[in-house]
This record gives C-alpha cells, sequence and structure tokens, in this order.
C-alpha cells in the first residue's frame, strides 16, 4: 500500500486552474518532497489530501482511504501543519500539545517517543505563550502537535518558510529522524536547496508536475554546459549575455550569473564576447547543476 | 467526552486570558444597566418651570406652593411677562411654564369659571406630555380640595396602573437589559469565536482531527453559556437592589427561561458563524441583524402595538420579543407556566430550526 496516491487530481478556483490533472504516488514511509514557487498549487493539493477541500476531478487516496468517502478515517490518522502557523497563540506550549493530543484520544506520555528529539529542545519554554515564541521555535511546536498522535501521513505545507537557516537545518534532520517511525511525509518548499533534503522530489509549477525523481538524477539529467559567470558591471553582463549567440538561458544566481549555453560552447567563446562587450575584471568557471538550474530550465 | 473537556477548557483560557474581552463582557451589564436607569429614563425630578402669576391673591400663591412642593418642579423664575417666557423656553431654561390668569381666587370661589394656561416645550414630546400629565393631576387634586370635593356633575377618574403603580422605568428597562446583553454574549460573542478559529486557520486544525461538528461547535458554545447565565444574574440582582425591581414569580422558572433564550441566541450565533468567513462579518452581520433590531423592535424601547404592521411582523421573528414577555409575566406579574408557554414554545420552535440550519450550512470541509 502507498502513502499516498494522487491520480489525475484537477482543481480550479473561478477561472484560475490551481492543479492540472496531477498524479503521482509516494510510497509508504517515504520522504517526498513538492518544490514550487508560490502560487504553484501546493496548498491546494495539502488541503485535498487533508479532506479539507474536494477536488473537480480525479482521485486520491491517503494511507490507503479515499480522500472523499473516507475523509472521517483520514483526519484521524493524518498530521497536518498548515503553511501559516496555526496554533493557539494565547495557549501555552504544553497547553497547545495537551490539547492536540487529547482531541486525538491520545496522551503526551504514550508518545513522547516520537516528538522526543523536536519536544526537548522547546521544553525550556513549555509555559511560554505560543504566539511569543520565535520562528523556529514556532515550527518546532507545530511539528510536535502534528505528530502528537503518530500519524500514518504527515502533511507539512511550507515548514520553514519564515524560518532561520539554521533551525530549517534543524528541521530537515528532524524529519530525517521520522524515518525509523514508518511515517509517510509529504512535504513542501519553495526552497530549492532543500531539495536534496527528500527522497524524491515533484517540482510543481502552475498545477503541473515539471518533473518527478530522486533529487540526484534530476539534477544528473541535466546535460547542457553550464556556466558561473561573473564581472565588474553584473547587470549589463546580464543583459549583453542574454543577447549573446550562444546562450539559452542565462539567470542571476547569486554573486554569480548562470549561463546555459549551446552544446560545444567553449569557454574561450564566452570570455572572448564578453571582452568584446568592454566588460572587465571577467572571471567564468564551469558549474554543477542545481534543482533550481532544472527547475528554470523547464519553467 | 475527554475531548469535549478538553475542548471547554481551552475555550475558558481564550475567554479568561483575553482580559479586554472579559472586562467588556462583564463590565457591560453593569454600566448598561446604570445608563439605563440613571441617564435613559422617563422619570424626572426638579424639571424646571416657570410661573407667571398675573393674580398675586392667595389662592394663586397656594396653588405654586402646591405645585414646588411635589419635588418634581423646580421653580426658576417668575417672569412678568409671556414675553420673557418665551425667551427661556427658546434658552431651554424652562421646559414648562404656568400661567394664572388675573383674578384667579375671585373667579374660583364665585364658581366661576377660572383656567390656567400650561405651556410646555413640545421639542421633546415625550418630556413634555410627561410634565403636562403631572401638573395637571397636582391641580386636579388642589381644585378638589379647595371646592370642597368633586362639583355635582363631575366624573371623578381614579387611575390605577398595575403590575407597575408608580411607573417606574426600571420595570421595564431591567428586563430589556437581560435581553440585550444575553443576545450579545451567546450570539455577538459565539459567532465571534467561531468566526477566530476560522481565521487564524486553527479551524482547519480542527477539522482534521476526529473532532465531530458536533463536539466542536458544544465545545466552543458551553462557556458562553456560564458567562450569559452569570450576566443574567448580575442584572437581576442590580435590578433587585438598585432599582427595587422585584421578581414577583418563581425564580426557577425566571432561569429555566434564561437558559432557554441563552439557548437560541446561541444557536443564532452559530447560525451567524456557518456564514460568516471573519469576525469583522461575524460582528456585522450580528449587531445588524440581532443587536439594533432587537433594542428598537423587541418592545423593549418603543411599544410593539404602536408600531406600524411591517414593524409589527418583523418584531414577531425577533426572540427578544418573546423573551422580554416571558420576563415581564414572571418578574412583574408573576405568572406561571400555564400562562406563559406560549412565548416559550416560539423560542423553543426557533432554537431548534436554527440549530437545524446551522447543522446544513456546517461546512466539515472548507473553501
Amino acid at each position: 500500500m502507498n502513502g499516498i496516491e494522487v491520480e489525475n487530481i484537477s482543481k480550479s478556483f473561478g477561472d484560475t486552474l490551481a492543479l492540472d490533472a496531477l498524479s503521482f504516488k509516494v510510497a509508504q514511509g517515504e520522504r517526498f518532497g513538492l518544490l514550487g514557487p508560490d502560487g504553484a498549487g501546493k496548498s491546494t493539493l495539502f488541503k485535498i489530501l487533508t479532506t479539507l477541500l474536494l477536488p473537480d476531478a480525479g482521485r486520491a487516496t491517503v494511507a490507503g482511504w479515499d480522500i472523499d468517502k473516507d475523509f472521517k478515517e483520514i483526519r484521524r490518522h493524518v498530521g497536518y501543519m498548515p503553511g501559516k502557523f496555526s496554533l493557539y497563540q494565547d495557549l501555552s506550549v504544553s497547553e497547545n500539545l495537551n490539547f492536540f493530543a487529547t482531541i486525538f484520544g491520545t496522551t503526551i506520555k504514550a508518545n513522547y517517543h516520537l516528538i522526543k528529539p523536536i519536544y526537548e529542545q522547546i521544553e525550556p519554554f513549555r509555559d511560554r505563550r505560543a504566539g511569543a515564541l520565535s520562528g523556529g521555535m514556532k515550527q518546532k511546536l507545530a511539528l510536535c502537535c502534528a505528530l502528537i498522535h503518530q500519524p500514518k501521513v504527515l502533511f507539512l505545507d511550507e515548514p520553514t518558510t519564515g524560518v532561520d537557516a539554521v533551525s530549517r537545518d534543524e528541521f530537515w534532520a528532524m524529519l530525517a529522524q521520522l524515518k525509523d517511525a514508518g511515517i509517510t511525509i509529504l512535504v513542501s518548499t519553495p526552497y530549492m536547496d532543500e531539495a536534496e533534503r527528500c527522497e524524491r522530489v515533484a517540482l510543481l509549477q502552475t498545477g503541473k508536475i515539471l518533473a518527478l525523481d530522486r533529487p540526484q538524477t534530476i539534477v544528473g539529467n541535466f546535460t547542457e554546459p553550464l556556466w558561473a559567470i561573473r564581472a565588474d558591471n553584473y547587470y549589463q553582463l546580464l543583459l549583453d549575455l542574454r543577447k549573446a549567440p550562444f546562450s539559452q538561458r542565462v539567470e542571476v544566481f547569486g554573486e554569480f550569473l548562470h549561463l546555459t549555453a549551446r552544446p560545444a560552447t567553449t569557454g574561450e567563446e564566452i570570455t572572448t564576447y564578453a571582452e568584446h562587450c568592454g566588460h572587465g575584471n571577467i572571471l567564468l568557471k564551469p558549474a554543477e547543476a542545481t534543482i533550481e538550474d532544472v527547475f528554470l530550465a523547464l519553467m | 467526552m475527554r475531548s469535549f473537556l478538553a475542548f471547554v477548557r481551552k475555550e475558558f483560557y481564550h475567554i479568561l486570558r483575553d482580559t479586554r474581552t472579559l472586562l467588556i463582557i462583564l463590565g457591560m451589564p453593569i454600566a448598561q444597566v446604570l445608563i439605563f436607569g440613571y441617564a435613559v429614563t422617563n422619570e424626572f425630578r426638579n424639571a424646571p418651570i416657570a410661573v407667571i402669576d398675573q393674580s398675586h391673591d392667595e389662592l394663586s400663591r397656594e396653588l405654586i406652593n402646591e405645585i414646588t412642593a411635589t419635588g418634581y418642579f423646580n421653580l426658576i423664575e417668575q417672569p412678568p411677562t409671556t414675553d420673557q417666557l418665551d425667551a427661556l423656553f427658546r434658552s431651554g431654561d424652562v421646559k414648562l411654564g404656568i400661567i394664572i390668569p388675573p383674578n384667579f381666587e375671585e373667579d374660583f370661589f364665585r364658581q366661576k369659571l377660572t383656567s390656567l394656561q400650561l405651556v410646555a416645550d413640545g421639542s421633546d414630546p415625550n418630556y413634555a406630555t410627561t410634565l403636562i400629565n403631572y401638573s395637571t393631576q397636582i391641580i386636579g387634586s388642589f381644585q378638589q380640595r379647595y371646592a370642597g370635593g368633586p362639583a355635582r356633575y363631575q366624573i371623578g377618574v381614579e387611575t390605577q396602573l398595575v403590575y407597575n403603580p408608580l411607573l417606574i422605568n426600571a420595570y421595564n428597562f431591567i428586563p430589556g437589559v437581560v435581553a440585550i446583553i444575553l443576545l450579545l454574549i451567546s450570539a455577538m460573542m459565539t459567532s465571534l469565536t467561531i468566526a477566530k478559529e476560522k481565521e487564524m486557520g486553527t479551524m482547519d486544525l480542527l477539522l482534521v482531527s476526529p473532532l465531530s461538528p458536533v463536539t466542536i461547535i458544544l465545545g466552543k458554545v458551553t462557556p458562553y453559556v456560564f458567562l450569559a447565565m452569570i450576566n443574567a444574574i448580575i442584572i437581576l440582582v442590580m435590578g433587585y437592589f438598585i432599582f427595587e425591581v422585584p421578581v414577583v414569580g418563581s425564580l426557577v422558572l425566571l432561569f429555566a427561561f434564561c437558559l432557554l433564550y441563552v439557548l437560541t441566541a446561541l444557536s443564532l450565533g452559530i447560525f451567524i458563524s456557518t456564514k460568516a468567513a471573519s469576525q469583522q462579518a461575524a460582528m456585522m452581520g450580528s449587531l445588524f441583524t440581532l443587536l439594533m433590531p432587537s433594542m428598537l423592535l423587541s418592545g423593549f424601547i418603543f411599544p410593539i402595538d404602536s408600531m406600524p404592521w411591517p414593524l409589527q411582523q418583523i418584531s414577531k421573528i425577533i426572540p427578544a420579543t418573546y423573551f422580554i414577555e416571558l420576563l415581564k409575566g414572571v418578574m412583574l406579574k408573576g405568572l406561571g407556566r400555564e400562562f406563559l408557554w406560549q412565548p416559550a414554545v416560539v423560542l423553543a420552535g426557533m432554537t431548534i430550526v436554527l440549530l437545524l440550519l446551522s447543522w446544513v450550512n456546517f461546512k466539515v470541509r472548507t473553501k
């Protein structure tokens, strides 16, 4: 049995098509990432799979249960962490956790082993109101609340958005630990660099899947020559390179520009072109493709 | 059951930790009772009046004494001319003018017809009517005393006002304030708190849990039943001790009716919240569809009988109309169940219909 099965799910809001005949499967216990910019349809898909929203067409199962017919079973056995922080701000850390444990008919004690590594980090603030926690702490508490009833499937909608780099790293480390508990995890993120933290990822854009595979495979499939280049006048270089006969795509990538060149373009060719355009201090080197390069190429 | 109790506890935390709202909830009934009791009132004391005495004899002075001795009127000035009276009315310094004609005593004792002129400031019609009535009464008894009993062919009218012989305003406004406050807490606060869960996104979490919609709704409204009943008690106790509004009938029946009305108001609040997506929408919804009509059309401020037909029909679908009828019945008339079952059944019926409508409208999924 798969953790999640999605078959031709479509959903539109008015004239906007949020999900366009989406299909994919997530194996039980797999950590599956949904990557895509804002508006790609990630949250809509989460709401459909957590039975909060019915799709216009298609069918889906979560832990073997149908999202329409068996919605009550699904609600009992999944953990959901919405994109917006949605705990009770005026309740303390331990009150929130206690409340969610109780409404799922369990206790903190019974499932403490699941949340222990996470809860230990927020335990010093157990009497603090949730609204007064930092962004990273809030996310950890929300994860605890979503995990406290030992769900079969965990839905995490952009859990690392608005969280500092260190907390993000810790958060992913915690998700990796959950692998042992056999919990299927569907996690979405707008940060491309987090793709490698998932076992498999789907690249989502305007309700369609652009690519779906292990992150390494997706990157490995990118075979076009990729160069990193910079010069004194960064922005002028971007404009000039975009006009160059050998370039397919030029994207901003930190302090360098990523240039996807046509096959058989040499480095010398590029440098000469840039010098010809009057650029100084040119630095050119071959670059390793990242998920983001793939994503931008597919868009 | 355990999750229901946890829910109620959580709800109490919300209420108790939001001190501002809590203060408003508990302070509002006290403020309203005091405002209605002391500021918004038809009763009057020390109404400023002016007397133009054109007779200046023994009897006219006696009459003036009689009028001022009641304590209701305050003689502010004795202008010699009617022109000066006009000026006093214009400035608002005087609300009632009494003009005693020349030869007052002489005409009176010779059994000739004598007449007094009363002039009142009609820009506030209710106040003017009350002043005229009070002063006419005083003059009437004054006349009888000096004429040695009623004249031969005179019809003596003795009025008696049952249930509220002294026409004490509090007898009317205490039931009215109870109706408004219970509505405010039960309907408005519950629709607000449910809308808040939607707005904060916590409703999604509650839906993606084993909690049934009924548990969620009951858990949310239970604390407000307590709050509403506490407020009802505060108002009734204040009414009893400060304004001497009695409870002639059964206390048990009184609280049973309060509870029934709270349930009606709660189901109204629940119904509003199934329609309103945000706190603001819930607020506007309850203010305009509940509070305003309940204040104006329930018979609390204006008598229903004197309303035009369409408004009378509206008053019939307002729960407060029936509740005020029940309250007055128990508190002032001491009526029992056998006389009051009708409005009680109407309230119960409204509750059931509203709950059914909310049941149909409650969305187990969001948008």
